[in-house]
């Protein structure tokens, strides 16, 4: 057991990944900054590139938000949208995509409906939930749940058609029901599909809340949001807090799948030696 | 005392009688098996010999309960397994089936795998049965490797405990699909090796399809050669080299007499697939 703990440790802290990862993180600020400041050495732009605030402005400005309380609940409004929408998802779209794979009824009924409305973007949903749903906060956590639900529902659908029928016949063999062939193998068969489920899920609704808060979040009820951040920056016209904005956005992506990856790898250690 | 179990009754005798099966994809029937019988008598390691998708499979998937006989029957030790009253056989731990492609639950360690099967059936609690199940997976050498998962031990390991698992529910007859396919030689060696070890400790009837000639008659008492589709029963040779049998075996005169025999009656089968395959891809 300690073993494999050590082991993934320094897979993930290990010198060469760490200064891999520090040099390349470098290497991009090394480029933002000599692509932004192009213009004041060489008199010309870079073709295509406008005004580019350098990575030093856009750290200064960081310092000056990182105080107020203001940016803190941007963070606070995206961050639980997003974990109302997704874990809503998640708990109706696992059992809704178990049924559909165990139930030839039930997929018969629901699966149609289902794949009319899948292709339908979230965000062309955000009209009509406006005018539905008596609150902007629930209209976005109904369009941040969409985000999440067609796609998880998909995974954890596929996940489970594809286990290999072999694992069925020999739980079956050996004597088990359909309450342990359920719980014992079609469940952990399926789990590694949940998860894949769940980081693209996680990835959409983060698009999702972030256009939505553009979208709705200037309004007097709802609101905030590092959406609404960026798109109060724009209207205020500081590029450097546009691009604080959107950095805060990549970490905030970054912590919710690290979160879905560190629990992937709790909840499946068959699966730590990849 | 599985041992003696098994020894002295002669339990897992299996009787096919005149099994057809027609599979039936999209309206064009596929005749599969054709009026097969065979008797293998307990505690008799019988070996299937045949080309590719000659119905095999078939054969071993209607004993196990998989599919359905169109015609015939099939008993074990006299009780109905399937038949024209009954065509689908119930599946069941007296019969056990260990998989081409192998079925341990990638989810599950070794230990975890080999007791699965006692504990859903009830019949030892978890505890009981996590205590037997490493009492055999050491008997068949893998002590060190309980809680290692499948994805985590070679091939050959997974094989062994695949069949110790099979075994932990103390089953009648033992049916392999192809278990050693695409292993090397030496991997291979070790397997058969271990296999014979473990029938001689258990003598449970062995139900075993292969390609392999030199592994049919090492292994086997009967090896029984099947026609291309439809499979029907072509040649049944015995083999009558003493056991237990060793590496050596293999060198004798009378192991060559036998493969020869072998030989000739599947080559012929073979060169018939092979031109029946000509015939549908043209």
């Amino acid at each position: 057991m300690t073993a494999t703990k050590k082991s993934f440790f320094a897979k993930f802290t290990g010198q060469v990944t760490l200064k891999r990862g520090v040099s390349a993180i470098l290497i991009f600020l090394v480029i933002w900054h000599v692509g932004a400041l192009f213009d004041d050495w060489f008199g010309v732009d870079i073709i295509g590139i406008g005004l580019v605030p350098p990575p030093a402005d856009v750290f200064a400005a960081f310092l000056e938000v990182i105080p107020k309380i203001g940016y803190w609940q941007s963070w606070v409004s995206s961050f639980s949208r997003v974990l109302t929408g997704f874990l809503v998802a998640m708990l109706i779209g696992i059992p809704f995509g178990l049924l559909l794979a165990v139930n030839r009824y039930f997929r018969g009924l629901f699966f149609p409906p289902f794949e009319i409305l899948r292709p339908i973007p979230p965000l062309a949903w955000v009209p009509a939930s406006l005018i539905f749903w008596p609150t902007n906060e629930m209209s976005i956590a109904f369009v941040t749940f969409l985000g999440a639900f067609f796609t998880i529902v998909i995974n954890v659908l596929g996940g489970a058609r594809s286990i290999d029928i072999s694992y069925l016949r020999a739980a079956q063999s050996m004597g088990a029901s359909q309450f342990d062939l359920f719980w014992k193998i079609v469940l952990p068969g399926t789990l590694p599909s949940i998860f894949t489920g769940a980081a693209v899920g996680m990835g959409i609704t983060w698009e999702v809340v972030l256009a939505a808060e553009m979208i709705s979040g200037g309004g007097t009820q709802g609101g905030g949001g590092l959406g609404f951040f960026i798109w109060n920056s724009y209207m205020g016209g500081s590029l450097e807090q546009i691009v604080v904005g959107m950095i805060s956005i990549g970490i905030a992506g970054y912590l919710s799948s690290s979160a879905i990856r560190k629990l992937g790898y709790f909840m499946m250690p068959w699966r730590r030696l990849f | 005392m599985t041992k003696e179990k098994h020894r002295n009754s002669g339990l897992g005798a299996l009787s096919i009688k005149n099994v057809t099966k027609v599979y039936d994809p999209e309206g064009v029937n596929v005749l599969a098996v054709d009026d097969c019988s065979m008797e293998i008598a307990g505690g008799e390691v019988c070996m299937i010999v045949g080309p590719s998708g000659c119905g095999k499979t078939t054969l071993l998937n209607a004993i196990a309960g998989f599919h359905s006989v169109t015609e015939g029957s099939i008993h074990l030790d006299g009780d109905l397994l399937c038949g024209p009253s009954k065509p689908l056989a119930d599946q069941g731990a007296d019969r056990m089936v260990v998989f081409q492609h192998g079925a341990l639950f990638p989810w599950k360690t070794l230990q975890e795998n080999v007791a699965y099967g006692p504990m859903v059936q009830k019949v030892l609690a978890p505890r009981e049965a996590m205590d037997k199940a490493s009492t055999m997976l050491a008997e068949a050498g893998l002590g060190s490797f309980l809680t290692k998962y499948p994805g985590e031990v070679s091939s050959g390991m997974a094989r062994r405990a695949e069949i110790v698992r099979a075994l932990i529910n103390d089953p009648k007859v033992l049916l392999l699909d192809e278990p050693y396919r695409a292993m090397d030689a030496l991997t291979k060696q070790i397997m058969h090796e271990s296999l014979l070890e473990t029938y001689d400790r258990t003598g449970v009837t062995i139900f075993f399809i292969t390609h392999d000639l030199e592994e049919a008659i090492f292994l086997g008492d009967k090896v029984h050669i099947v026609t291309t589709r439809p499979c029907q029963l072509k040649k049944t040779v015995e083999v009558k080299i003493p056991r237990p049998r060793s590496y050596e075996t293999q060198s004798s005169e009378a192991f060559r007499k036998l493969l020869e025999e072998v030989s000739d009656a599947v080559h012929e089968e073979a060169v018939k697939a092979f031109q029946a395959g000509e015939r549908e891809m043209a």
